[in-house]
């Protein structure tokens, strides 16, 4: 038995502790929003935040998770207000939309540690989430953007 | 509530699309029967005229969307288009997806699906009419209840307004009464300069769900006792299970069956896991059959020595041997791309619950009516007893139109021996060497140039496999030989030039191929432009003053070409080591042209910083969509250009995931403008001519940093250092 939580909820899962913690978050909790898309870290889609840092969970064993606070897109807000998640819509992001949910919570960790970052910030913090729609100029508006609205935020 | 059965077949549409090179299909509107009008109406009261709209007594507004949404935008623009009639309040317009039926059928190709560029194009007209038949009904409902002319009364954001009276009534009041009229025969539009919907950025109506976890995937349905499958499939083209061994698969924990299926051995499992866990523990012997000889290198030699000799001929115009030989100058070229996977993002899936007398199917698929029917087949069913249920597609690119349906055949299959609900989930790797790949292409060049530098002969031997040929498809779309699809780019060029020949080899292989976002056009948009600049140069001409004097009958793509041009500042100061590429292409009966700004890395890397793109799409529906299509059709234009391909050795795909067949990331994405003719003409394709300008853009750049021509995509470091 492995004990968690998810966005802010106790878990406690018997998948074997070596399962990826993405196959637990869907197929064990259903919580289908974090995404499979290569199942070797190459392409984001199933990024979650495990204490807050960006996790590949398709090769992050569950075992990892003991203890831990895992986030994920589900619960990157309470409801569903989160700076980037109104950029996303303001901008019209997604296509598919199949990768977004791992962006948005690649790009949280970034705005989190860079409230204002440049576009190199987002090429080293994005680059390492794939978009086959193409979707990428549109993040990088969508990012900046949600930077001025967490700065109009704070201000408040 | 019964939907009355009066409004029998109509023919909203004696439509004529040309797809492609001139594929021509024309085709009647099928309309609903009993059976689609019963799945239409809800228990509650609601006003369902037709097959694409429901007003409920809330109010609400329902709109059924035919065409499969795969990031196109289409789930929000064929709601604006009906809503643009209907005259009602947007902010309560939600969309459904069809059930399958054919009332859904594609107004052109007679079946339920969506590809080709051609979803806004082929309901342009018919989702404005099922929108105005509820209006006017709703006009009727109200004129009636106040025993009042329909004259005297109008429709706005929602209501029906008689301004003489005052009165006003929300659709939602109508919606009951609204049943009860009688469907109008005649159903005129507005004239688009009244247009309040159309032709307006709208937000998209799925973007929220895409920001929040929760739009649901095929991958995301999980019903009730459902187990999970991934199937070992041969590992060479064609080739069967001779035998295996399960027992270590049997041992996983989670691992509940072990099968042979006709396309391999099929691991059943508690989860994605354990069944992974299982097929990699599985001991299988192959019989690789003769695809086990096919190599990309072998394939190269082979297909640039065919393109060297005559072919069958699909254009010809005036005398281009002739010409050719009293010609001031000739040069010759030749061009190769590779075998390429469309790996959308969210990999192939397919959910089956499958009963003795019903099959239900969960699946993102661009093939609606052929996926059921092969269910059904499968299944041992009818086809009425095979319920398929259409989810949000997480990229389609093509592949979710399987011409052999082999995603549902497969899944079927495996729900016979599962006895069970069942999901069946392909792996990236399964994706990457699971072929229907975009064809290998090898094109060969010779043109001939008159004392002042101008094309007067052109002639094109193209060599790659067929996709129509052994389909359904072929009946249309190949004729003496010449599969439209193999040719469409290249035989119906813009250009004038005055002694053309195109001609085609179809080799065939057992590599399995299918349409790839843009199709033809992603090699010959890449042939043909690149080409094109290697003429001017040799004339002496600039690129886009010999395109200009080339297109001086075809005001549309010049208009493009300009815009670009205009806007890209062609001819203007540029940092130093940077170039422009410009290339033009007309596909999907729409015009995009793009400048390239490139440098080469020192590396011999290859470095986009801009692309400026416009678009003659004719009438725009919604403008943001537009721009984000060209937007995503550059990138995914830009992936094939500089970093895929799927090659073969012994029959073995070489590649298997995103460490050996990259894409486009965002530090390698450049700036993107996409510019809009304004236009009147019906709507056209925006989905797939985004892609074909983009490689001929960049290698028209490269041309002018290294005076050297690109032959080939994608186009590698080494080719740059070596130039």
């Amino acid at each position: 038995m492995i004990s968690f939580t998810v966005n802010g909820k106790p878990v406690s899962v018997e998948d074997p502790p070596s399962t990826p913690l993405l196959w637990v978050l869907r197929d064990s909790l259903q919580l289908t929003g974090t995404k499979f898309g290569c199942g070797m870290a190459l392409c984001g889609a199933c990024t979650v935040h495990i204490d807050g840092e960006a996790v590949r969970s398709c090769v992050a064993p569950v075992s990892r998770a003991e203890g831990k606070k895992i986030t994920t897109i589900e619960g990157l807000s309470p409801d569903a207000t989160h700076p980037l998640q109104e950029a996303w819509i303001e901008i019209e992001v997604p296509q598919c939309g199949y990768c977004q949910s791992g962006q948005i919570m690649s790009a949280a960790v970034l705005l989190r540690e860079n409230p204002k970052p440049t576009d190199e910030d987002i090429d080293e913090a994005m680059s390492g989430n794939i978009c086959r729609c193409g979707t990428y100029p549109r993040i990088r508006r969508a990012i900046h953007r949600a930077a001025e609205i967490q700065a109009q935020r704070a201000a408040k | 509530m019964t939907v009355a059965t009066e409004f029998k077949r109509r023919d909203f549409l004696k439509a004529t699309v040309t797809l492609g090179g001139g594929l021509l299909i024309s085709a009647y509107i099928p309309q609903w029967n009993k059976t689609s009008a019963a799945t239409l109406v809800d228990a509650t009261h609601a006003f369902a005229p037709n097959a694409f709209v429901r007003v409920g007594t809330d109010d609400s507004i329902t709109i059924i969307a035919n065409h499969s949404e795969m990031g196109q935008g289409v789930y929000t623009s064929l709601p604006m288009m009906l809503a643009e009639e209907l005259e009602c309040d947007w902010t309560k317009v939600r969309v459904e997806p069809a059930p399958v039926d054919p009332a859904y059928n594609h107004s052109v190709f007679g079946l339920q699906m969506t590809g080709g560029s051609t979803t806004t194009t082929s309901e342009y007209d018919r989702f404005r009419k099922m929108g105005a038949m509820a209006r006017i009904m709703l006009i009727a409902a109200a004129a009636q209840n106040w025993n009042v002319d329909t004259q005297t009364c109008r429709a706005e954001k929602g209501y029906v307004v008689h301004a003489a009276s005052g009165r006003r009534a929300a659709y939602g009041s109508l919606a009951d009464a609204a049943a009860k009229q009688t469907r109008p025969t005649d159903i005129p539009l507005k004239d688009p300069k009244n247009f309040t919907i159309i032709g307006k950025p709208i937000h998209r109506l799925d973007t929220p769900s895409k920001t929040n976890g929760t739009a649901q995937f095929g991958l995301d349905v999980y019903i009730p006792g459902m187990l999970t499958a991934v199937v070992a499939r041969p590992p060479v083209f064609g080739g069967k299970v001779v035998s295996f061994n399960a027992d270590q698969a049997k041992a996983i924990p989670g691992v509940v069956d072990v099968r042979q299926v006709p396309s391999g051995v099929v691991v059943i499992a508690k989860g994605f896991w354990p069944a992974k866990l299982g097929r990699e523990k599985l001991d299988i012997t192959w019989d690789d059959g003769p695809g086990a000889n096919i190599s990309s290198v072998a394939l190269r030699q082979e297909y640039a020595e065919t393109s060297r000799t005559p072919g069958i001929v699909a254009k010809k115009i005036g005398d281009p041997a002739g010409a050719l030989a009293g010609s001031a100058k000739k040069i010759t070229a030749e061009f190769e791309v590779p075998y390429l996977s469309h790996s959308m993002m969210e990999p192939l899936n397919t959910v089956v619950d499958l009963r003795s007398d019903s099959c239900e199917v969960w699946t993102g698929t661009q093939f609606e009516t052929m996926d059921r029917l092969a269910a059904a087949k499968v299944a041992g069913l009818k086809p009425e007893q095979v319920k398929l249920n259409t989810t949000l597609l997480g990229g389609g690119f093509g592949r979710r139109a399987n011409p052999a349906c082999d995603f549902v055949t497969e899944a079927v299959e495996v729900a016979k021996v599962a006895k069970a609900p069942v999901k069946v989930v392909w792996t990236r790797e399964d994706d990457i060497r699971g072929g229907w790949y975009r064809p290998l292409w090898y094109d060969h060049f010779e043109a001939g140039l008159d004392a002042q530098g101008n094309p007067v002969a052109w002639l094109h031997t193209i060599v790659g496999q067929s996709i129509m040929a052994g389909t359904l498809f072929e009946q249309f779309g190949i004729k003496n030989g010449i599969d439209s699809a193999s040719v469409e780019g290249a035989a119906d060029i813009l250009y004038g030039i005055p002694n053309l020949l195109v001609d085609l080899h179809s080799p065939k292989s057992l590599v399995p191929v299918q349409w790839w976002r843009s199709v033809g056009h992603s090699h010959t948009g890449f042939s043909v432009e690149a080409f094109l600049d290697q003429v001017a140069h040799a004339g002496g001409k600039d690129p886009y003053q010999l395109r200009r004097t080339l297109l001086a009958n075809q005001p549309r793509m010049l208009a493009v070409l300009d815009l670009a041009a205009k806007k890209a500042n062609w001819g203007g100061p540029l940092p130093a080591g940077r170039a422009r590429g410009i290339a033009g292409h007309f596909s999907f009966d729409s015009y995009v042209a793009q400048v390239a700004e490139v440098s080469i890395d020192k590396d011999g890397t290859p470095r986009v910083h801009k692309i400026v793109a416009s678009v003659d799409c004719g009438r725009v529906i919604n403008p943001d969509t537009v721009k984000a299509q060209i937007e995503g059709g550059i990138i995914f234009g830009l992936t094939a250009a500089l970093k895929t391909e799927i090659t073969l050795e012994n029959g073995r795909v070489q590649q298997s995931n995103f460490n050996n067949y990259p894409m486009v990331r965002m530090y390698d994405s450049p700036e993107i403008e996409v510019h809009i003719v304004e236009s009147a003409e019906k709507p056209t394709g925006v989905g797939e001519p985004g892609v074909p300008p983009v490689a001929p853009a960049i290698a028209n750049a490269l041309l002018v940093l290294t005076g050297k021509p690109i032959r080939r995509l994608p186009i590698k470091a080494e080719d740059l250092r070596s130039a």
